[in-house]
């Protein structure tokens, strides 16, 4: 595949990985704050590839991870309405909410007669209403911004299009304020931040400069291929050792500074900043995205009036500190034991994309050393 | 025909008699099943027995490349050729929901008997119930296989060794990335179709030429690739080493697994087998592969080693490597 | 929270009417076509343009001649670094 399969050349990477191994010095931690990456470094074996002295640990970049138990049940709520089709993006088909038994997810909640399909685009959730009049077709909306303004575009089609039937369970984020909130935190220590290429081509590399700037942090927009993590590690290296952290753009065949203007247009036409729980992480002001007045119409917690039950954070789960990279799964009392993914309590076991259901499947240090 | 089932159609009377006469055995034409009796009797051949089973509750059941009745017919005489079997007969029992249309089941009728023609198997025996609505999804099927294992072939996980060479007999991920793209109302062009065909050819091809050099086959259908030499690792407490770079794949596959996020080594095959070969004749075990109709693109992906006792390992294309561990549950389209 | 893939348009459709006939792309990966949206990006495609692809929309174009020198980069170390070891290029 053009523009993929290059970026993967196994001549390239060992070369990167040699440069790397050369100019690592003194022990740093980098975070990848995108799920995306943290699956892609798992599925290349990356981190093997990298000598000891460079540590990567995993931010809140999972935006099924973050959602907070009580909005998952809300979505159970909603799936087991029979007038409702809930639809969903497949990430989110097996997370648990709160509660126990077989029901506790949107597959459970599927096999026990709810209406609940995967669809690959919001615009399928919509063609979908328009297919069937008479019924209600929810989108269940997370992400962060690489997604959202996907979903905004689907409003505003929905709008023009005067469509009734078609709505959303509002659950989108921003990854900014968390950023902030990350760097605030004494807990946390990180020298480097592999910022997330696509979020990237929304919002712009220059959306992170405020992070090397304020907090002194070393930034690289990677992409998500081999060659493309080992060139922004190269990159935030060199940051990190010359003490002159900035945001250096290593993604330029797909990102730019200033981001996708029309993109970010489109999503602030449909949604205006809200306060937001983050699994972990607790409530992060202006964190989240809600539906403005005159698209509320298309938000089915408004239009049902829906109250999001409050979340119960598992005993024992210790996601949220996973979440602000201040422990590794196996640290996790939990991890491989009462959670796997065959059984997952917390979400980033769940999520095909999160931190321990990664690090589960593709990574176990006794194995491959 | 048209119509729709009903659960006369189930109960052995008239109605029952009308759709097996205009119906089935219009379609599957053979004297032992057209004599109607409650069992066939019939002389299997040489050998040992080999017997196996297997329900095909697809969803859904027509899609590109099949139906479920190829996949039914196919899946069983698969089931036999991994033993090493020739395969003689298969029973086909059907459940239908009520309501399910003629016209569909005459098709899938005709796909069962089309296949088992193509692969001379015939069906044998059979048997129909129709349960009320909604105490099926559509259609149930079930196939029973008997086959014939020659004498000088012995296959199974305890023959295989540290050394052996690791074969797969086509393209990766075909059947289940079809599926997946039906399921997820992911609506791309690109020829995606499933790979379901029968593997008893090549099997024969290869059992017939070197016996003693195959000393496993297994087709990674449910939980793919991935789960299929996961268990052999685990039953031989071997290490199965794979080069990502050498697995076969079509083009639009790979595209497919890439924009939807889907792990090709976990998804159905339907037409595959990999077979864990003496590293002596391996070369002429491939050569044979590739001189059969389904084993065109046959490639060596691995070896069996003792690295990691009981792992599977995948060299990734750019020079990594990672475990692959069995499957948990469904594989889902991811969009982050 | 980000898959998306680059493909190459191979046909720009529609327009006919900005509601009913949106514009749309069809854009192919190794044989694999997809249709997919264009209200997110500025310009209008042409055929043969790469673009990157997320939940059924383009989210940006691939800038090719950007990678085209970053590959050429990578592979000039690659090159450096093999006389370095002594072997030929």
């Amino acid at each position: 595949m053009k523009y993929m399969d290059e970026f993967r050349d196994r001549r390239l990477v060992t070369t990167l990985a040699r440069q790397i191994h050369g100019e690592a010095g003194r022990p740093v931690r980098i975070m990848e704050v995108c799920g995306t990456h943290t699956m892609a470094i798992f599925r290349h074996g990356i981190r093997a590839m990298l000598p000891e002295e460079i540590e990567l640990v995993s931010g809140p970049g999972c935006p099924v991870c973050v959602t907070p138990s009580g909005v998952i049940d809300g979505f159970l709520d909603l799936a087991r309405r029979p007038e409702i089709i809930i639809t969903t993006f497949g990430d989110m088909l097996r997370v648990p909410g709160s509660g126990t038994g077989p029901g506790n997810s949107l597959a459970g909640a599927r096999s026990e007669g709810a209406d609940v399909r995967i669809v690959y685009s919001p615009m399928d959730a919509l063609t979908l209403a328009r297919q069937e009049p008479d019924r209600e077709v929810v989108f269940i909306a997370v992400g962060f911004e690489t997604t959202t303004p996907t979903i905004a575009a689907t409003i505003l089609a929905a709008d023009e299009l005067q469509v009734e039937n078609f709505s959303v369970f509002p659950a989108v984020k921003t990854m900014g304020p968390p950023l902030k909130a990350l760097m605030r935190d004494p807990e946390v220590r990180v020298d480097g931040l592999l910022c997330p290429g696509h979020v990237s081509i929304i919002a712009g590399a220059d959306s992170f400069r405020f992070l090397a700037r304020e907090y002194g942090l070393a930034c690289a927009v990677a992409g998500f291929e081999p060659t493309d993590i080992l060139l922004a590690i190269t990159v935030l290296l060199r940051q990190i050792d010359s003490g002159t952290p900035t945001v250096d753009n290593c993604y330029g065949r797909a990102v730019t500074m200033e981001g996708n203007r029309k993109a970010r247009q489109i999503t602030e036409k449909v949604f205006t900043p809200v306060d937001s729980e983050w699994r972990g992480m607790g409530l992060i002001p202006k964190s989240g995205l809600g539906l403005r007045d005159q698209y509320k119409q298309f938000d089915i917690t408004s239009r049902l009036n829906l109250t999001i039950p409050p979340s119960r954070e598992p005993g024992g789960c210790r996601c949220g500190d996973i979440l602000r990279s201040i422990c590794s799964p196996p640290d996790c009392p939990l991890f491989g034991r009462a959670c796997t993914p065959a059984s997952p309590i917390g979400p980033c076991m769940v999520s095909s994309e999160g931190t321990c259901a990664a690090w589960h499947k593709y990574n176990n240090p006794e194995a491959l050393t | 025909m048209t119509g729709y089932i009903t659960l006369d159609h189930g109960a052995g009377g008239l109605a029952s008699q009308k759709l097996i006469g205009s119906l089935f055995l219009k379609h599957l034409k053979n004297p032992i099943l057209g004599r109607m009796e409650d069992g066939a009797v019939f002389d299997p051949g040489e050998g040992r027995t080999a017997f196996t089973t297997d329900s095909y509750v697809v969803d859904p059941i027509f899609f590109p490349g099949g139906t479920i009745g190829e996949l039914a017919v196919n899946g069983t005489i698969n089931d036999l050729a991994m033993c090493g079997a020739e395969p003689r007969a298969l029973s086909l029992a059907l459940i239908i929901e009520e309501g399910f249309g003629i016209a569909e089941l005459e098709r899938i009728i005709k796909a069962i008997a089309d296949s088992a023609d193509h692969a001379g198997v015939p069906v044998l025996t059979g048997d129909t119930k129709v349960v009320p609505r909604g105490k099926a999804d559509k259609i149930f099927i079930n196939t029973s296989g008997i086959g014939m294992v020659g004498d000088g072939i012995r296959m199974g996980a305890d023959r295989i060794r540290a050394g052996d060479v690791l074969l797969l007999s086509g393209t990766l991920a075909d059947h289940g990335i079809t599926i997946m793209t039906s399921r997820a109302g992911l609506t791309v062009d690109g020829n995606l179709q499933s790979d379901t065909r029968p593997l008893h050819f090549l099997s024969r091809k290869i059992l017939t030429e070197a016996p003693e050099s195959i000393h496993a086959m297994r087709d990674p259908t449910r939980g793919g690739l991935g789960t299929v030499l996961a268990e052999l690792a685990t039953t031989t407490n071997l290490c199965m080493e794979v080069e990502e770079e050498n697995i076969p794949m079509r083009g639009e596959v790979r595209a497919a697994c890439e924009l939807m996020g889907l792990d090709p080594l976990y998804l159905a095959n339907e037409g595959k087998c990999v077979v864990i070969a003496a590293p002596e004749q391996a070369a002429s075990v491939l050569g044979a592969m590739q001189a059969t109709e389904a084993g065109r693109q046959a490639a060596i992906i691995g070896k069996v080693t003792e690295k990691y006792p009981g792992r599977v390992i995948l060299h990734t294309v750019s020079g990594g490597k990672r475990l692959v561990e069995p499957l948990s549950g469904e594989p889902l389209p991811r969009i982050c | 929270m980000c898959l998306a893939i680059p493909m190459r348009v191979v046909e720009i459709q529609g327009g006919k009417d900005p509601l009913l006939d949106p514009e749309r792309a069809i854009v192919d990966a190794d044989g694999l076509r997809k249709e997919v949206r264009l209200d997110l990006v500025d310009r209008r495609p042409q055929v043969g343009d790469y673009l990157i692809i997320h939940a059924g929309f383009a989210i940006n174009c691939l800038d090719a001649e950007n990678a085209e020198i970053n590959l050429a980069l990578m592979r000039e170390l690659a090159e450096e670094m093999a006389r370095e070891d002594g072997e030929t290029p």
